[in-house]
C-alpha cells in the first residue's frame, strides 16, 4: 500500500517531466531523421538554453516564459550557424566524421561555457506556486513546462505538415536526391532542420532550468536521455519522441517506488540497448 | 625476403614507442615517467580501438567500458582475494574479452550510427550497474589496501614496475594491431569496412570476424584498466567509465589516421601533447577544451584520413614504411 502511495505521488511528476524530455529528444531525432547525423552537441545546447533562462531572468528580470521565445530564436540561429560551420562539409561523409564534427562543437561550447560560467551549479529561483491533486503536490512550473512542451510539439507537427518549408523538410527526409531534382533547395532545408533541432534543445533546456539546478556540464545527462527517448520513439520520428519521453518519464516515476532510485539509469540504458537490438526502428516505427 | 617486407610497417611504430619508453629511463625523472605513462596508456587504448574502428569500420563510442570493466574485475581479485597484479591483469583481460564476445554477438548486428548509439548505451548501463553493485563497492568504488604494494617492494617500486608493465602492454597492443592488419583475418575485416555485404558474398564470415575483432580490441584495454587502477590505488565508477575518454580515443585514432598501425601512436602522442600544452599555457588554459575542439573540427573537415592517411596519399613511396 505504501508503494502504491509512493507511486501515486511520483507518477504525475514523471509524466510532466517526460513531456519536457520529449521536446529535447524531438530535436535530436529530427536532425537524425533529416540528415542521418547524430548531433553530439545536443547536450551543451540544452545547457546553453538553461543559462539563457538564467541570464534573462536573473540578470534582466524577464519572465522565463517570455524569454523562451528569445531563446528559441537564438537556438535556431545557433543551429544554422553550427550547420554551416561544422556539418555541411561532412554531410555525405561516413558517420564517424559527422559524429566527431558535432562532438568538436560540443567541446567548443563546453570550453567557452566553462570559462564564462565555471562548472559550479546555478539555480533559477522561480516559483509558480503549486496545487494539490489527490495525495500529490504538483509544482506550477512543471505543469506549465509540460504544457509548453505539448504546444511546441503541436507547432512542430503543424509546421512539418501544413507549411511549405515543413513539406520540404519531409521531402528531404524521404529522399534527398529526389527532392533536389524537384527543385527543393536541400542545403537550406538541411540548415533549417538543424536549426529547428537545436531550437528544440535550447527550449527544453530553458524549461528544465525553471525547476532543476544546473551547470554547464548538466546537458550531457539530458543528451543521453534524448538518445534513449529517440530510440524508444523511433529515430527520425519527431512525434514518436514525445511518446518516448512519456515512457521515460513514467519509468522515472514508477521505478523509484519499487527499487532504489540509483537503479533508474540501469533500467533506462538496459531498455535502450534491448530496443536497439530487437526493434531498431523504435516502438512506434520510424517514418522513413 | 618477402616475409621481411610485410613486417616493415612494424618497424617505425616499435621505434616510436621504444623512444617514449626510454625517455624517462634516461632522464630518470619521475614526472616525465608519469607523462610517458599517460602517453603509453593512450597509445595502447587507441591502438586497440583501431582494430575495431580502423580495420573493421565500426564506430565504438563506449570503448572505455572494457577498460573500466576489466579494471574493476582485476582490481577486485587483487584487492579482495589477494591475487598478484599479473593474475589480476590476466583475469581483467579475460573478463573484458568475454564481455566483448557476449556483447558482440548481440550488438554487432547493428550498423553505422545504431551501433555507435548502442555502445554509448552499454557504457552508461555498465556505469550505472557498477554504481549499484555492492561487491565492487557501489558508488564509493574500491580503495586498494596499501599492504598490497608490499609484495612488490613498497609503493615507489610498484609504481616504477607499473611503468614497465604499461610499456609491455603497449608493445603487445602494437604487435596485435600489426598482425591483425597483415593477416588474412585482417584482410577480411578491411573488406567488411569497405562493404559488408560484398565481403560476405566473397566468403568472409562477417558475424564471427566482427566478433573476434571486437574481442581482440577489448582485451588490452581490460588489462590496462587493471594496471592503471592498481597504480592509482583506487577505482570509482565515474573514473572507470568516462564517456568523454571514449571520444578522446576516437579523436586520437582519427588524428593520426585510422586503419594504420602508426596512426594511433602519432594521434595519441599529438593529442596528449597538445592537451598538456594547453592546460599549462597561460593564454589557453581556461578555454583549452575549446581550442582542442577547433583543432578537431579542422581535422575532421579538411584532413579526414588523418596525418598518416594524408602522408600516404601525398607521398606514395612512403606507403611501404608507413603502415
Amino acid at each position: 500500500m505504501q508503494q502504491f502511495n509512493l507511486l501515486l505521488t511520483s507518477l504525475p511528476d514523471g509524466i510532466l517531466l517526460g513531456f519536457v524530455y520529449g521536446v529535447a529528444a524531438m530535436g535530436l531525432t529530427l536532425i537524425w531523421g533529416v540528415m542521418n547525423v547524430i548531433n553530439l552537441s545536443h547536450g551543451p545546447i540544452i545547457a546553453l538554453g538553461m543559462f539563457g533562462t538564467f541570464i534573462l531572468f536573473i540578470n534582466m528580470g524577464i519572465n522565463p516564459y517570455i524569454g523562451l521565445f528569445l531563446i528559441a530564436a537564438l537556438g535556431l540561429l545557433l543551429g544554422v550557424l553550427i550547420y554551416f560551420v561544422a556539418v555541411n562539409r561532412v554531410i555525405n561523409a561516413p558517420h564517424l566524421s559527422s559524429l566527431l564534427a558535432t562532438f568538436s562543437v560540443n567541446m567548443i561550447i563546453i570550453g567557452i561555457g566553462t570559462a564564462v560560467f565555471t562548472t559550479s551549479p546555478y539555480n533559477v529561483d522561480f516559483n509558480m506556486g503549486s496545487f494539490q491533486l489527490g495525495s500529490t503536490i504538483i509544482l506550477g512550473t512543471r505543469l506549465i513546462a509540460a504544457l509548453i512542451a505539448i504546444l511546441f510539439t503541436g507547432g512542430l507537427y503543424l509546421f512539418l505538415y501544413r507549411t511549405r518549408p515543413g513539406k520540404f523538410i519531409r521531402a528531404v527526409t524521404n529522399n534527398r536526391a529526389a527532392a533536389e531534382l524537384m527543385g527543393v533547395p536541400s542545403t537550406r532545408i538541411l540548415a533549417l532542420s538543424f536549426g529547428l533541432g537545436t531550437m528544440l534543445a535550447a527550449v527544453s533546456g530553458a524549461l528544465i532550468a525553471t525547476f532543476f539546478p544546473f551547470s554547464i556540464l548538466s546537458g550531457s545527462g539530458y543528451e543521453l536521455k534524448s538518445f534513449v527517448i529517440g530510440v524508444l520513439g523511433g529515430l527520425g520520428n519527431p512525434i514518436g519522441a514525445l511518446f518516448g519521453g512519456l515512457i521515460l518519464g513514467l519509468l522515472e516515476g514508477i521505478v523509484p517506488a519499487f527499487l532504489n532510485t540509483a537503479w533508474v539509469p540501469v533500467i533506462e540504458f538496459g531498455l535502450f540497448v534491448v530496443i536497439l537490438l530487437i526493434r531498431p526502428t523504435g516502438l512506434f516505427g520510424a517514418k522513413r | 625476403m618477402k616475409n621481411w617486407r610485410t613486417h616493415l610497417g612494424l618497424f617505425l611504430p616499435l621505434l616510436a614507442v621504444a623512444g617514449i619508453v626510454l625517455w624517462p629511463v634516461i632522464t630518470e625523472n619521475v614526472s616525465s615517467r608519469e607523462s610517458a605513462f599517460t602517453i603509453l596508456k593512450a597509445i595502447a587504448l587507441a591502438s586497440s580501438l583501431n582494430i575495431l574502428l580502423g580495420y573493421t569500420g565500426y564506430v565504438s563510442f563506449g570503448h572505455i567500458v572494457f577498460y573500466g570493466f576489466g579494471g574493476y574485475v582485476g582490481l577486485y581479485f587483487v584487492n579482495e582475494q589477494g591475487w598478484s597484479i599479473w593474475a589480476g591483469m590476466l583475469v581483467g583481460g579475460i573478463a573484458s574479452g568475454l564481455l566483448a564476445f557476449l556483447l558482440g554477438k548481440a550488438i554487432l548486428r547493428l550498423r553505422g550510427a545504431y551501433f555507435a548509439l548502442a555502445t554509448i548505451g552499454i557504457n552508461e548501463a555498465m556505469r550505472a550497474f557498477i554504481n549499484n553493485f555492492d561487491l565492487f563497492g557501489g558508488p564509493i568504488g574500491m580503495t586498494l589496501n596499501f599492504s598490497v604494494y608490499k609484495a612488490y617492494g613498497g609503493a615507489a617500486k610498484a609504481l616504477g614496475m607499473s611503468f614497465y608493465i604499461m610499456a609491455g602492454l603497449t608493445f603487445a597492443a602494437l604487435i596485435i594491431s600489426h598482425f591483425v592488419r597483415t593477416s588474412k583475418f585482417g584482410l577480411g575485416l578491411q573488406a567488411i569496412r569497405e562493404n559488408e555485404d560484398a565481403a560476405e558474398v566473397m566468403g568472409v564470415v562477417a558475424p564471427s570476424a566482427k566478433t573476434w575483432a571486437y574481442v581482440l580490441s577489448a582485451i588490452i584495454p581490460g588489462m590496462v584498466g587493471v594496471l592503471f587502477f592498481f597504480k592509482n590505488g583506487n577505482v570509482e565508477p565515474h573514473v572507470a567509465f568516462p564517456l568523454h575518454s571514449s571520444i578522446e580515443l576516437l579523436v586520437m585514432v582519427m588524428l593520426g589516421g585510422q586503419g594504420t598501425v602508426l596512426g594511433p601512436i602519432l594521434g595519441a602522442f599529438a593529442y596528449q601533447g597538445m592537451r598538456g600544452y594547453l592546460v599549462t599555457s597561460d593564454i589557453f588554459k581556461d578555454i583549452q577544451l575549446s581550442v582542442s575542439g577547433v583543432v578537431l573540427l579542422l581535422i575532421v573537415l579538411f584532413i579526414p584520413t588523418g596525418a598518416i592517411g594524408w602522408l600516404r596519399h601525398r607521398v606514395p613511396p612512403l606507403r611501404r614504411v608507413l603502415a
